[in-house]
């Protein structure tokens, strides 16, 4: 072994790493607490933008035979050649000018397509052209600014690449046999896979240029797998020399984070070349100063204090792989060497983005002292205060620094001029002052970072950093008087004037309320801060409001009503519910809510004087109704208001408000012409009526028990409703309105009854008005007698043969009606019965098991004392047999 | 079976009549033919012949490696001629196979170089006193290769004035052909590796690392008629077109 015997480095780090695989195994996977490389994308493509035009120089000539400086010689030449992409075709040179970022990222995009179509085609040398062009792109470093994000997108294309190769020669492997193991080892790989391998490895150091040559290697250092257990550990170390013929700072570090990439995927074990690749940046740290790299800012006008920073996603990334599970000491060690090096404010940034953040708060003085120490005109110090803010977010400083900790950090924060550099630092210390501190802290950040936003409305441009404020203030105060009480807290939220996002923000704080409140609050402070801030939110709804955001809307609005109350002092709480309907009368489900709320004021009162009204909750009361009555008609949903008429004429006849009482029933029976036959339900049509079926069958047991008008006609209601249903147009094939009648018969038998089965306390009802006067019986018997007419005359019509079922159907449910609550001691009605009874079983469409059930009620019934007539019924009623 | 040796002689050395008509004659190293099957008539369907043929050499001469350069050209093929009736015409197919000869015993004795490039140590200059100043220091492991096993060392600039674009390893065959007229010896880059891009680290040692291509490396060869040698280029480029080569001779075998 050549290699092996030459480079004793390598030696020690393959048996290092075999030993330390024997003692823990499960050292070969990354755990969940390593935040992988797909978190950082999108923040680095977010970050690192650029408006500057752009380049792709595609050279796809052959890799051999070519001249030396072929490459350099053409890329000088102007070319304004734009011509398809697609056409990979040897020897064929394109040169993309006068890119946006845009186009640049479709490009990037479609190269990668167009390598997976190659490989798809079994185009190997193509896939491999296309890698070896695009990883060439990493080379350039002309608009700097966008370097980290071009090493983002050609790196995605790079594991694509990465991947195809791995499973390719995977599946060789498979073969016609079983699949491998996932630790299978080079013995198991059959000499075909182990060939191709070779192979690509072969065409791959072949590759003239240096920085191709190292992308593509370590793109699939997985592979090595194939060929030799001790694979991986060679190449890693290789491969991180191999960097240090990488001439361009920048350049080379962001090779070093690709190949610590790669390594944390695939050994993520084999930690010493991460440290050598940490000690070989440390190494060449001072070319950042040089001559080269000045003189490439001066012609490209790029200014240092934005150079730097480019530098930080690699260099988080290295550190954050290096300190992932390491111990203390290296830790220590790498942040004395990091000290040691002048001008490391870049080291030190990317120290506390990428170490334990325990780490970082423990030691948090030194490094407000080392950040003060740090140049003017290197990296910016905001950035710096940034970072120390995020590791004390997330972990504790010792005690006894912590308000040194925050002034020393807010005396520099403060005297940042530019508005974003302020509200990015000033956000992440806003975490650690709600923390740590009071509420007198807190409101003199918020005045703070009021007076370095408002000059020139610079607040339009940070709304999602002072959003984010908000957010950590409400997590950290749940107590809302305290919350309040915060002098500048109202005046920070005046800042939000784009009124989507003062929504947002007022939606947060609703949200946080109700979460959080668990007492009723009658509190002035909160409640007038709150109600502006629901009536902030109200006021948003316009015709284009989504139905989505009307209810959440609604529901955050009444979320609050719900927790406001004033106790005993009933008279406020009526007055504050008026002050709320007149505040969000645009939103119907709070007025629903509302009412509901003035309903349940009312009831609670009456339990408040267990029944007995003064003349002062009488007058109270009547106050709560008339609320009622007046706000109902202004809602849309025609059952809503049904119900809401019911309910209200319910509490109001509870309350002994009679006449209030009629007014909601008249309300209500005359409202019921208008419902319509098809009804939005959560955006479907249905039909409208069984959910008339429903609220007119809760309406009659109401009726029962209200006392008919003195100057109007016996069963007055009654009569009226009748006439409703009578004249409503039903639909033509339905039988509801039959059904409403029986129930209405059901209600007529039920009223005729000496005493009725259930009263309200303090009214009374016709059962004691009339007291059963043969007058009152008589109207009572007329009106049956009608509705019995329709009933029949009804199912004369059913003779259609598709009808029959609904006749017999019919024909039953009335028998067994007139069998529950008619006198069959009466000729006519016994006689009536059994007619009904054979017209069920007519047709042969009544169901048999039915029948004789009933029939069976009807002997168990005539045993009881007084039924014996129904004996007689029974032997009248004959079973009809199915033949 | 078939293996020759092809010769060409370059235009460069000797001219072009006397390359067109001076080619020397192929040197056959083996030749060797076997009757596989016996006339008759083969069953429809796929058939397949096993075979298998000892890679005796003719006369004294010697088992070289496969290898494809220039001037030099070293093929084994193999033929399979299928003859047919009257009315059907011949088959024929061809195939080239490769020949890697057994590893050579014996041990391989390291051979390290250690190397100095200053402006003073160049030779072929115009103008001394016009080249910027630059140290250069490095080694190579060994001048004696395994074919198998890629060439290494490591490569310091300690300093240098002008900066620098690339350095570059170039691996060159040297063909040397003996005929009637004397020797045309040819050199010919086979690959050219990049091992630093654009101003390196001064001081800061970078890897020499290069896997000797398959096929186009053998061990090196040095019989009556022909000589394969290779030899390796380390090029440094600095900016303002300074191009400084430093050569060295190599010796690959196959262990």
């Amino acid at each position: 072994m050549f290699a092996a015997t030459a480079d004793p480095a390598a030696i020690a780090a393959a048996t290092e790493s075999s030993r330390k695989k024997r003692d823990t195994d499960d050292s070969s996977i990354v755990g969940s607490d390593f935040e992988p490389w797909a978190n950082k994308r999108g923040e680095i493509l977010a970050r690192y933008t650029t408006t500057e035009k752009l380049s792709i120089n595609l050279f796809m000539g052959s890799e051999k035979g070519r001249a030396g400086t072929a490459t350099s010689a053409m890329s000088e030449k102007v070319r304004t050649r734009l011509e398809e992409l697609d056409d990979f075709e040897e020897g064929s040179q394109k040169e993309l000018l006068n890119l946006t970022q845009q186009d640049y990222v479709n490009r990037i995009e479609e190269l990668n397509q167009s390598l997976k179509d190659a490989w798809a085609s079994d185009q190997k040398v193509k896939a491999l052209k296309i890698v070896i062009q695009c990883s060439k792109l990493l080379s350039d470093t002309s608009v700097i600014q966008f370097y980290p994000s071009k090493f983002v997108l050609i790196t995605d294309i790079l594991d694509t690449f990465g991947k195809l190769v791995y499973e390719r020669i995977l599946s060789m492997c498979v073969g016609n046999r079983s699949t491998l193991p996932d630790h299978f080892s080079p013995e198991n790989v059959n000499d075909t896979a182990k060939e191709t391998c070779l192979n690509w490895f072969f065409k791959i150091a072949s590759i003239r240029e240096l920085i191709p040559r190292f992308y593509v290697e370590a793109s699939i250092l997985k592979c090595n797998k194939f060929l030799s257990k001790t694979g991986i550990s060679e190449c890693l170390p290789r491969l991180t020399c191999m960097i240090r013929g990488i001439g361009d700072p920048l350049v080379s570090v962001y090779a070093r984070a690709y190949l610590c990439r790669v390594g944390m995927e695939v050994a993520p074990h084999l930690k010493e070349s991460l440290n050598k690749n940490f000690f070989d940046f440390l190494l060449t740290f001072k070319q950042i100063h040089g001559d080269a790299v000045q003189n490439q800012l001066v012609l490209q006008g790029v200014e240092l204090p934005s150079y730097l920073p480019l530098y930080s996603p690699a260099m988080d990334w290295i550190f954050q792989c290096i300190s992932y599970h390491a111990p203390e000491v290296l830790l220590t060690e790498m942040m004395e060497r990091c000290k040691k090096l002048g001008n490391n404010a870049l080291l030190l940034n990317s120290v506390m983005s990428a170490f334990r953040a325990e780490f970082v708060a423990t030691r948090c003085m030194d490094f407000i002292g080392m950040i003060k120490e740090c140049d003017e005109s290197g990296f910016p110090k905001h950035l710096l205060f940034r970072s120390l803010g995020l590791n004390l977010a997330l972990a504790d400083p010792p005690e006894s620094d912590r308000l040194q900790i925050l002034n020393e950090a807010w005396k520099v924060i403060t005297k940042l001029k530019n508005p974003q550099d302020y509200i990015n630092c000033a956000e992440v210390w806003v975490e650690y002052t709600c923390k740590h501190f009071t509420k007198r802290e807190v409101n003199t950040v918020l005045a703070d970072v009021i007076k370095h936003m408002t000059p020139d409305r610079a607040f339009e441009d940070s709304y999602p950093q002072l959003q984010s404020i908000i957010k950590k203030v409400i997590a950290h105060f749940h107590d809302f008087s305290v919350l309040f009480s915060v002098e500048k807290f109202l005046p920070f939220l005046d800042m939000f004037q784009k009124e989507s996002v003062r929504v947002e923000v007022c939606k947060y704080i609703m949200e946080a309320f109700i979460k959080h409140q668990q007492e009723p609050t009658k509190d002035p402070v909160i409640l007038n801060a709150l109600l502006h801030i629901c009536k902030t939110m109200h006021d948003s709804v316009n015709a284009l409001t989504l139905e989505d955001e009307k209810r959440t809307l609604a529901h955050l609005i009444n979320g609050f009503i719900k927790m406001v109350s004033f106790g005993r002092d009933f008279e406020q709480q009526l007055s504050f519910y008026v002050e709320s309907r007149s505040m969000f009368c645009n939103l119907e489900p709070v007025l629903v809510h509302l009412i509901h709320s003035v309903n349940r004021l009312a009831m609670e009162t009456r339990k408040v004087m267990k029944g007995n009204h003064s003349r002062k909750t009488a007058a109270f009361v009547r106050a709560c109704v008339a609320y009622c009555f007046i706000t109902i008609p202004s809602l849309v949903g025609i059952f809503t208001r049904l119900n809401l008429y019911l309910h209200s004429g319910q509490v109001a006849l509870a309350n002994q408000c009679l006449s209030q009482a009629d007014a909601f029933f008249k309300a209500a029976i005359s409202l019921i012409p208008e419902v319509p036959k098809m009804i939005n339900i959560d955006g479907k049509m249905r039909p409208s009526e069984s959910f008339l079926l429903e609220f007119l069958c809760n309406f009659f047991s109401t009726l029962l028990i209200v006392p008919d008008h003195p100057e109007h006609g016996v069963l007055f209601l009654v009569r009226e409703l009748l006439n409703v249903i009578q004249d409503y147009t039903w639909e033509d094939n339905s039988d509801d309105k039959i059904r409403i009648y029986t129930c209405v018969l059901h209600l007529l038998s039920a009223m005729s009854q000496e005493t009725y089965l259930y009263h309200i306390d303090k009214v009374d009802s016709n059962d004691s008005l009339y007291g059963g006067d043969s007058k009152f019986l008589a109207e009572n018997n007329k009106l049956c007698e009608t509705v019995m007419a329709q009933i029949l005359e009804h199912l004369k019509t059913l003779v259609k043969d598709e009808a029959l079922k609904r006749q017999s159907l019919l024909g039953l449910s009335f028998f067994n009606s007139i069998l529950a609550h008619g006198d069959l001691r009466n000729n006519k009605l016994n006689q009536l019965s059994v007619n009904l009874w054979h017209l069920a079983q007519r047709h042969g469409c009544a169901d048999t098991r039915t029948m004789v059930k009933t029939l069976e009620y009807i002997k168990k019934q005539s045993k009881q004392p007084g039924m014996n007539h129904l004996t007689e019924l029974a032997l009248r009623l004959p079973l009809q047999t199915r033949t | 079976m078939e293996g020759t040796v092809n010769l060409q002689l370059s235009a460069k050395s000797v001219g072009v009549f006397e390359a067109f008509y001076n080619s020397v004659k192929p040197i056959q190293i083996i030749n060797s033919t076997i009757e596989m099957v016996k006339p008759g008539k083969f069953p429809s369907g796929k058939t397949e012949i096993p075979f298998e043929f000892p890679l005796h050499v003719k006369g004294n001469k010697v088992l070289y490696e496969t290898y494809h350069g220039v001037f030099v050209n070293i093929q084994y093929t193999l033929r399979c001629d299928m003859r047919r009736s009257l009315l059907a015409k011949d088959l024929t197919k061809t195939c080239e196979f490769i020949v890697h000869s057994a590893p050579q015993r014996g041990k391989l004795t390291p051979s390290p170089v250690d190397f100095t490039i200053t402006p003073e140590t160049l030779q072929n200059v115009k103008e001394r006193a016009l080249l910027p100043k630059f140290l250069i220091r490095g080694h190579l492991n060994s001048t004696n290769c395994t074919i198998t096993q890629p060439l290494t060392g490591e490569l310091v600039v300690e300093h240098s004035d002008a900066a620098i674009r690339s350095i570059e390893l170039q691996l060159v065959r040297v063909e040397t052909c003996g005929c009637a007229e004397g020797y045309a010896r040819d050199a010919t880059e086979i690959q050219n590796i990049q091992i630093a891009d654009g101003d390196v680290c001064r001081g800061l040692s970078v890897p020499i690392h290069m896997v000797f291509p398959r096929l186009f490396t053998c061990p090196t060869l040095e019989t009556t008629n022909f000589k394969v040698e290779f030899e390796v280029n380390i090029v440094v480029l600095l900016h303002a077109d300074h191009l400084i080569t430093e050569n060295f001779p190599l010796k690959l075998c196959r262990m």
